[in-house]
C-alpha cells in the first residue's frame, strides 16, 4: 500500500516537473519553430505549431546579412574571459570570507550584493564617460572588465556558499602538514570545490552571454556580441518575426548546447550543500 | 641583392602598406532595421568600389534603442558614429543644439531642389539642411475594396471622418472577427500619440497655444478623443490598446480589418502577395479630415545626418550624397525593380512613369506627403513645428505619458474626461518645470 502511494506520488511529481519544464522551455521552442516559418506563417492566426512548410530561408537571409561568426567570437571572448578573471579574483576573496571571517564579513557580503540592486542605467553615463576617456568604447577589453565587475558579487557569493560546506579542519590539517596558503587554496580547497566552481563558471558564463544592457550601450560596430546581433533584427515597423527568431536561435544555440552537455555538472553544483 | 638592399625594400614596402592602411577612412553608420535600410546595406559595394579609400561599418538597431544610443553618444561626445539615421523629430532639435553638421555643401548634382518641399522643410533649420532624406512617409487610409463594394460604399480619394465611421460600421462583423477599422492604441509618442496628434490637427486641436499653454482642456481635444474612442470601441478589434503598427499590419494582412489608417510605408507590405492574404483587394485614400483645412496625416522622413563630433565628416558626406541620390534610386530599380525604391523624398521619382506604373500607391503617397505642413500643422497658430509631434526635447517623454493616459482610456480603465484632465495636468507641470 505504502509502495503504491509512493509510486503515485512519484508519477505526480514527474508529471509536474515535466509540465513546469515544458512551460519554461516553451518560449524557446516557439522561437525555434518560428525561425523555420515564413513571415506570413509566423503571424498566422490561429498559430501554426508543427504542420507548416518548413524553410531555412530565414537562416540564409540572416547569414547573408550579418557576420555571425564575428558576433559569436565576441560573445565567447567577453563571456569566457570575464568569467575566468572573475573566478581568479573571487576564489581568494571567498576563501577569506568562508574560512577567516571577521565581524564585518557579513556586512561586506551584503554590501557587495547591494551593488546589484542599483539599476544599471543609473551608472550608465559615468561609465560611458570613463570609457570615452580610457578609449574603451566598442572594445572587448572594456566589456570584459564591465562583465567581470557586474558578475563578481554573484561569483563571490556562490563560491562563499560552497566553501562554507567544506570542513575547515581539512584545510587546517593541510596547514599542519606544511601547506602554504597558495597550496592550500590550489591543491586542497579547489579540488574539493570543483562542482561548485564549475557550476559558478557555467552560471556566470550564461549570465555574461545573455547580458544585453551594457553590451548594447557600450558597443558599436566592432565589439558587439550576439545580443547586438539579435537587436539588429528587431523592428517596430515591419513584420520580421521569423528572421528575428532565426537570429535568436543562432544566438542561443551555442549556450543551449553547452548547457545541455554540462547539465549534470550544473545541477550537481547548484544543489551542492543544499541538503545536509 | 644583398641583405641591406632586401631590408630597405621590405621597409619601403611596409611603409607603403602602412600608408595605404592609414589612408583608408572608416565610416560607422548607425541605422534602423527596415526593408529600405537593409536593401541599402546590400548595395553598398556600388559605393565602396568607386570609393576604395572608404570602409563602411554598420550598427543596426531597433529605432528606439538607436535613438537612445545616438543621443547618448552625441551628448557625451563619444564619437562612435559618423552617419546617423534619424527622423524629422530629432533633426530640428539636434540641428538647433549644434549637434549636426550642415549638409548645404553637398555636390550640386545631388540636386537639393529636387527634394519634396514638405520633407526638405522638415529637415532644415534656419536655412541649413541638417539631414538628407533617405525615405519619406506620411499616413493614409488603406482599405479593403471587396468589403467596401459589399457594403455598397465607395471610398472617396479624400474621405471625411464621418464617412470613415459610416464605412467602419458597414464593414464590421464581430461574429466573424471582421473589424471595420484598426488604429494604433499602444502607448508611446511614436505609437498612439503619432496617430492621435495628427488626427487632432484635423479636428482643430493643438498641443499648445502660442504661449505654450497646454490645450487638452479644449473642446477640440475632447471631440478628437471621444470620436477615436467611439470608433475603436464600436468597430475596432479587441485589445486595441496594445496594438501598434506591427499588430495592425498583422491583422490587416490576415483580412481582419476593413480599414487601417497608418504609415504609407505599409502599402508595400499589404499589397505583397507573399505576406498578405488580401494583397489583391487593397485600396488607398488620403487620411480623413473634418473640413477644417487640415488632414489627419503625418509626415516623417528617415534621414541621414553627420554628427558634429565625427572625425570622418567628408567621407560621411560622400556616403550620404550617394545613398540619397537619384543614382541610388536608379540602382535599386535596376537590381530590385521600381516598386522597391525608397519613396517619398524626390519630386523626380513621382514624375517617373516607370515608378508610377510599378507602385500603385505612389500617387496617394505623394498627395499625403504634400498634404502635411510641418511648419503650420494645425488649424490655429502654434509656436512649434511638427505634424505628429512637437519638435521640442521634452515632447518624447511627455507624449509617452499622455499616450499612456489615452491608452488606459481605450482599455476602459478611465473615462475620456479623466484622461484629458490628467494629460492637461501633467503637460502643464512638465512645461512649467522645463521653463516654458
Amino acid at each position: 500500500m505504502a509502495r503504491a502511494v509512493k509510486n503515485k506520488q512519484k508519477i505526480i511529481n514527474t508529471v509536474a516537473a515535466w509540465g513546469i519544464g515544458l512551460l519554461i522551455f516553451f518560449p524557446v521552442l516557439w522561437t525555434i519553430l518560428t525561425s523555420f516559418k515564413t513571415e506570413a506563417q509566423a503571424i498566422a492566426d490561429p498559430p501554426v505549431f508543427l504542420f507548416f512548410d518548413w524553410t531555412l530561408e530565414n537562416y540564409a537571409i540572416v547569414q547573408e546579412r550579418s557576420d555571425y561568426m564575428r558576433y559569436l567570437w565576441n560573445s565567447v571572448i567577453i563571456a569566457g574571459v570575464s568569467t575566468l578573471v572573475g573566478i581568479v579574483v573571487a576564489v581568494p576573496a571567498a576563501w577569506s570570507m568562508a574560512f577567516v571571517p571577521s565581524k564585518r564579513t557579513k556586512d561586506v557580503l551584503l554590501w557587495m550584493l547591494s551593488t546589484k540592486m542599483l539599476p544599471a542605467v543609473g551608472v550608465l553615463y559615468p561609465i560611458y564617460l570613463i570609457f570615452i576617456q580610457l578609449g574603451l568604447l566598442d572594445t572587448r577589453t572594456g566589456l570584459v572588465i564591465v562583465m567581470m565587475l557586474i558578475n563578481l558579487p554573484i561569483i563571490v557569493w556562490m563560491l562563499y556558499t560552497y566553501f562554507r560546506e567544506i570542513p575547515g579542519e581539512i584545510l587546517e590539517a593541510a596547514r599542519m602538514d606544511g601547506a602554504s596558503l597558495r597550496d592550500e587554496i590550489l591543491y586542497v580547497l579547489t579540488p574539493m570545490a570543483v562542482p561548485g566552481i564549475a557550476s559558478t563558471i557555467l552560471l556566470n558564463f550564461i549570465l555574461a552571454w545573455n547580458e544585453a544592457f551594457w553590451t548594447l550601450n557600450l558597443t558599436a560596430a566592432k565589439a558587439g556580441p550576439l545580443t547586438a546581433f539579435i537587436a539588429s533584427y528587431s523592428s517596430p515597423e515591419g513584420l520580421f518575426y521569423a528572421k528575428l527568431s532565426a537570429a535568436s536561435t543562432m544566438a542561443i544555440a551555442p549556450i543551449l548546447i553547452l548547457g545541455w552537455f554540462s547539465q549534470k555538472q550544473l545541477v550537481r553544483g547548484l544543489t551542492f550543500g543544499a541538503v545536509k | 641583392m644583398n641583405l641591406k638592399t632586401t631590408l630597405c625594400a621590405a621597409g619601403a614596402l611596409a611603409l607603403v602598406a602602412t600608408a595605404g592602411a592609414n589612408a583608408a577612412t572608416t565610416v560607422t553608420i548607425a541605422t534602423v532595421n527596415n526593408g529600405d535600410m537593409i536593401r541599402m546595406q546590400g548595395l553598398t559595394e556600388d559605393f565602396t568600389s568607386s570609393n576604395p579609400d572608404i570602409t563602411l561599418e554598420w550598427v543596426t538597431l531597433e529605432e528606439n534603442v538607436l535613438r537612445q544610443r545616438v543621443t547618448q553618444d552625441i551628448a557625451a561626445k563619444g564619437g562612435q558614429f559618423d552617419v546617423l539615421t534619424i527622423g524629422t523629430y530629432e533633426v530640428p532639435i539636434w540641428g538647433n543644439n549644434g549637434w549636426l553638421v550642415s549638409l548645404n555643401d553637398l555636390p550640386a548634382e545631388w540636386d537639393a531642389d529636387d527634394l519634396l518641399p514638405a520633407i526638405r522643410s522638415g529637415l532644415t533649420v534656419e536655412g541649413d539642411l541638417y539631414a538628407a532624406p533617405f525615405y519619406g512617409e506620411s499616413s493614409m487610409v488603406m482599405y479593403r475594396t471587396d468589403l467596401m463594394a459589399k457594403a455598397g460604399l465607395e471610398m472617396p480619394d479624400a474621405p471625411t471622418w464621418d464617412f470613415i465611421k459610416q464605412a467602419a460600421a458597414a464593414m464590421t462583423d464581430r461574429d466573424n472577427e471582421m473589424y471595420g477599422i484598426c488604429l494604433r492604441g499602444k502607448a508611446g509618442w511614436g505609437e498612439n500619440m503619432a496617430f492621435l496628434t495628427a488626427t487632432s490637427n484635423s479636428f482643430g486641436a493643438r498641443w499648445f497655444d502660442e504661449n505654450w499653454k497646454p490645450q487638452f482642456d479644449s473642446e477640440a481635444w475632447a471631440n478628437t478623443l471621444n470620436f477615436y474612442m467611439d470608433l475603436m470601441t464600436s468597430y475596432g478589434p479587441p485589445g486595441a490598446s496594445t496594438n501598434g503598427f506591427n499588430e495592425n499590419l498583422s491583422l490587416f494582412q490576415q483580412g481582419k480589418c476593413g480599414m487601417w489608417i497608418d504609415a504609407t510605408v505599409a502599402a508595400s507590405f499589404v499589397t505583397n502577395p507573399k505576406d498578405s492574404t488580401v494583397a489583391d483587394s487593397v485600396g488607398f485614400a488620403l487620411a480623413p479630415d473634418n473640413g477644417l483645412g487640415k488632414r489627419g496625416n503625418w509626415l516623417w522622413a528617415w534621414s541621414l545626418a553627420v554628427p558634429a563630433g565625427s572625425d570622418a565628416t567628408d567621407a560621411a558626406k560622400k556616403f550620404i550624397a550617394w545613398a540619397t541620390s537619384k543614382e541610388y534610386t536608379a540602382l535599386v530599380a535596376s537590381k530590385e525593380g521600381w516598386a522597391n525604391v525608397p519613396p517619398g523624398t524626390r519630386t523626380s521619382l513621382y514624375e517617373n512613369p516607370a515608378y508610377l506604373e510599378a507602385a500603385p500607391f505612389a500617387e496617394m503617397t505623394l498627395n499625403s506627403i504634400n498634404a502635411a505642413n510641418p511648419k503650420q500643422p494645425t488649424v490655429d497658430p502654434v509656436p512649434y513645428t511638427g505634424v505628429q509631434f512637437v519638435a521640442i526635447p521634452e515632447f518624447a517623454g511627455l507624449a509617452t505619458q499622455v499616450g499612456q493616459e489615452f491608452s488606459a482610456a481605450l482599455a476602459g480603465q478611465q473615462s475620456v474626461e479623466q484622461a484629458l484632465e490628467k494629460a492637461q495636468a501633467l503637460t502643464a507641470d512638465e512645461m512649467e518645470a522645463a521653463g516654458y
